[in-house]
């Protein structure tokens, strides 16, 4: 503690970085929920508890659960292939595990609904087997599937990287087979990456909007999204009750958030 | 790297776990990339080249460029600040900030757009003020701007602060007692150390920044020619049935996500850093 300002500039650092800080998040946030709070507690229960609003909330949290866990099941498995076994190709479809990060929402959504619409490369196939993928919810959770899977692959490749073959080797010694050491060595080991990629896919998808409006087909009580019912909201000049909506979500963002910081906190505490 | 035959699974078992993971890769990841460019050159590239030549998309275009080139510059300049801050100081309060930083990645990009509404929209706090002195924000390049910075904040210092914590402060305080300023120190020792995690933080916060659609789709107003960025005029032909051109400019998006992920991959390889989650 005693050389702390060895190092200079930080006046400097400090000044800069908590001043835009407060700018462009802090502030902007805050007038959010101020803008929220013009609004009582009835009007709140009102626009939270409006048939369009719950029909959109369980859509939303209803697909980004369900495209979570699809790409916790699929993220695992990928990463496993990816780690521990070699063949062609294999770091060419590890650098491309990234394209859902790096490819624009808007590409994802207009490329996703040419594949899965009722004319499109596969939902052409799907519809004459009765199942319409795009236009329906299924199509939200296709899209929030591609969004949502990367984060799983990439929070727990690292684990998987780092994981010796000791406790493997020693639990074939004494007599394991393949499986049993899967399930009781090797996957427990694997859970809390396995839940913060959950996590992280999941608090994505909620709030994810490019990808998903435009396979969604938008239909309100039926494939109407969150993000979207603000987006209408808005056009409609209702900004407070935007506002409500909004904050709704971010309340429920930020305590998932707070909860993998705490899951995480335990466990380095864990393994220290 | 070789395993032992008891740490691996018999060759049907692989060859299994392998062909569905390709499979699940090919379906989510390799078709949807080919969608994009097969659909663009669906009516030739007499077509492809034409939607690309048109003024709206030009200006689109120029558009894009000119927001990121501004927002990028900023959050660099912040992501260095707060990542100097956070690793060579020890104050209260330190582990609040690391964890603020990363609050625009949990807020819809909707929202990113909404917060700056709600503040200069025509009915927003500032917007009576803002129409008095004739000053657009929002439905203009400024608020195209802002909603970009918000939404690619924590890109740079994200990828800085875990690579400068590792390196430590030894190098920086050996040059204090040699008499170096900060400004020699950072330039001299500091850079030349964190130049490729930088390199990696401006890249992926340019991607993010060039492709953002949500936030910028909230404040722009989709005005043709003037507040249409990229992804924007994108949304635009796609509503207006005109498929082909749509995907050509998509192509372009496409493009530069390939291009960034290369180039994340070299990066990667030339400092053997594998990669932090980045949304």
């Amino acid at each position: 503690m005693s050389k702390r300002r060895v190092i200079p500039g930080f006046g400097l650092s400090m000044g800069f970085s908590i001043t835009y800080l407060s700018l462009i998040i802090l502030i902007p946030l805050v007038a959010l929920f101020l803008k929220a709070a013009t609004l009582g507690p009835a009007e709140w229960w009102f626009i939270l508890t409006s048939p369009r609003m719950i029909a959109a909330a369980k859509l939303t949290f209803g697909a980004s659960a369900a495209a979570a866990l699809v790409s916790t099941v699929f993220g695992l498995l990928v990463t496993w292939v990816l780690v521990r076994y070699r063949f062609p190709g294999r770091r060419l479809l590890d650098a491309m595990v990234d394209l859902p990060f790096a490819l624009p929402t808007a590409v994802a959504g207009i490329t996703l609904t040419a594949i899965y619409a009722p004319n499109g490369w596969l939902g052409e196939t799907l519809a004459k087997w009765g199942i319409e993928a795009a236009y329906s919810p299924l199509g939200v959770f296709i899209a929030l599937t591609f969004i949502g899977f990367p984060f799983v692959v990439r929070t727990l490749q690292p684990v998987m990287e780092d994981f010796g073959s000791e406790c493997e080797e020693a639990a074939a010694t004494l007599g394991a087979g393949r499986w049993v050491i899967f399930r009781r060595v090797i996957f427990p080991m694997f859970i809390p990456a396995l839940i913060t990629g959950f996590t992280l896919a999941f608090a994505r998808a909620i709030g994810e909007y490019g990808s998903v409006i435009f396979i969604s087909g938008n239909l309100p009580m039926q494939t109407e999204i969150l993000p979207l019912l603000i987006v209408s909201q808005l056009e409609q000049f209702k900004y407070e009750a935007a506002a409500v909506i909004a904050a709704g979500m971010l309340i429920v963002s930020f305590v998932l958030l707070f909860l993998i910081n705490l899951l995480q906190r335990r466990l380095s505490w864990q393994n220290r | 790297m070789s395993r032992s035959t008891v740490t691996t699974e018999s060759a049907p078992v692989r060859l299994l776990l392998i062909g569905t993971a390709v499979a699940f890769l090919s379906l989510f990841l390799l078709l949807p990339l080919a969608a994009v460019f097969v659909e663009a050159f669906r009516k030739g590239w007499e077509v492809f080249l034409a939607s690309l030549h048109e003024e709206a998309a030009l200006d689109a275009i120029k558009l894009t460029l000119l927001a990121a080139g501004i927002s990028v510059p900023l959050n660099t300049l912040f992501g260095v600040s707060a990542a100097w801050l956070v690793t060579k100081f020890k104050f209260r309060g330190r582990s609040l900030l690391v964890s603020l930083i990363d609050l625009p990645f949990a807020v819809s990009p909707v929202i990113a757009g909404l917060v700056w509404v709600l503040l200069f929209g025509a009915k927003g706090w500032f917007g009576h003020w803002l129409a008095e002195h004739d000053i657009k924000i929002i439905f203009a390049l400024p608020g195209i701007v802002i909603a970009t910075v918000f939404v690619t904040f924590p890109f740079v210092a994200r990828e800085l602060i875990p690579l400068m914590e590792t390196q430590g402060s030894d190098q920086e305080e050996a040059a204090v007692t040699l008499g170096a300023n900060g400004w020699h120190i950072f330039w001299r020792v500091t850079l030349p150390n964190i130049k490729w995690g930088l390199l990696y933080g401006v890249l992926l916060c340019n991607a993010r920044a060039m492709g953002e659609f949500g936030a910028v789709s909230v404040v722009s107003g989709h005005i043709s020619g003037e507040t249409n960025t990229l992804p924007l005029h994108v949304e635009v032909l796609y509503n207006e049935y005109q498929f082909s051109a749509a995907f050509a400019c998509a192509t372009l998006l496409a493009f530069l996500a390939l291009i960034t992920l290369s180039l994340k991959t070299a990066v990667e390889h030339f400092t053997g850093h594998s990669s932090q989650n980045n949304h």
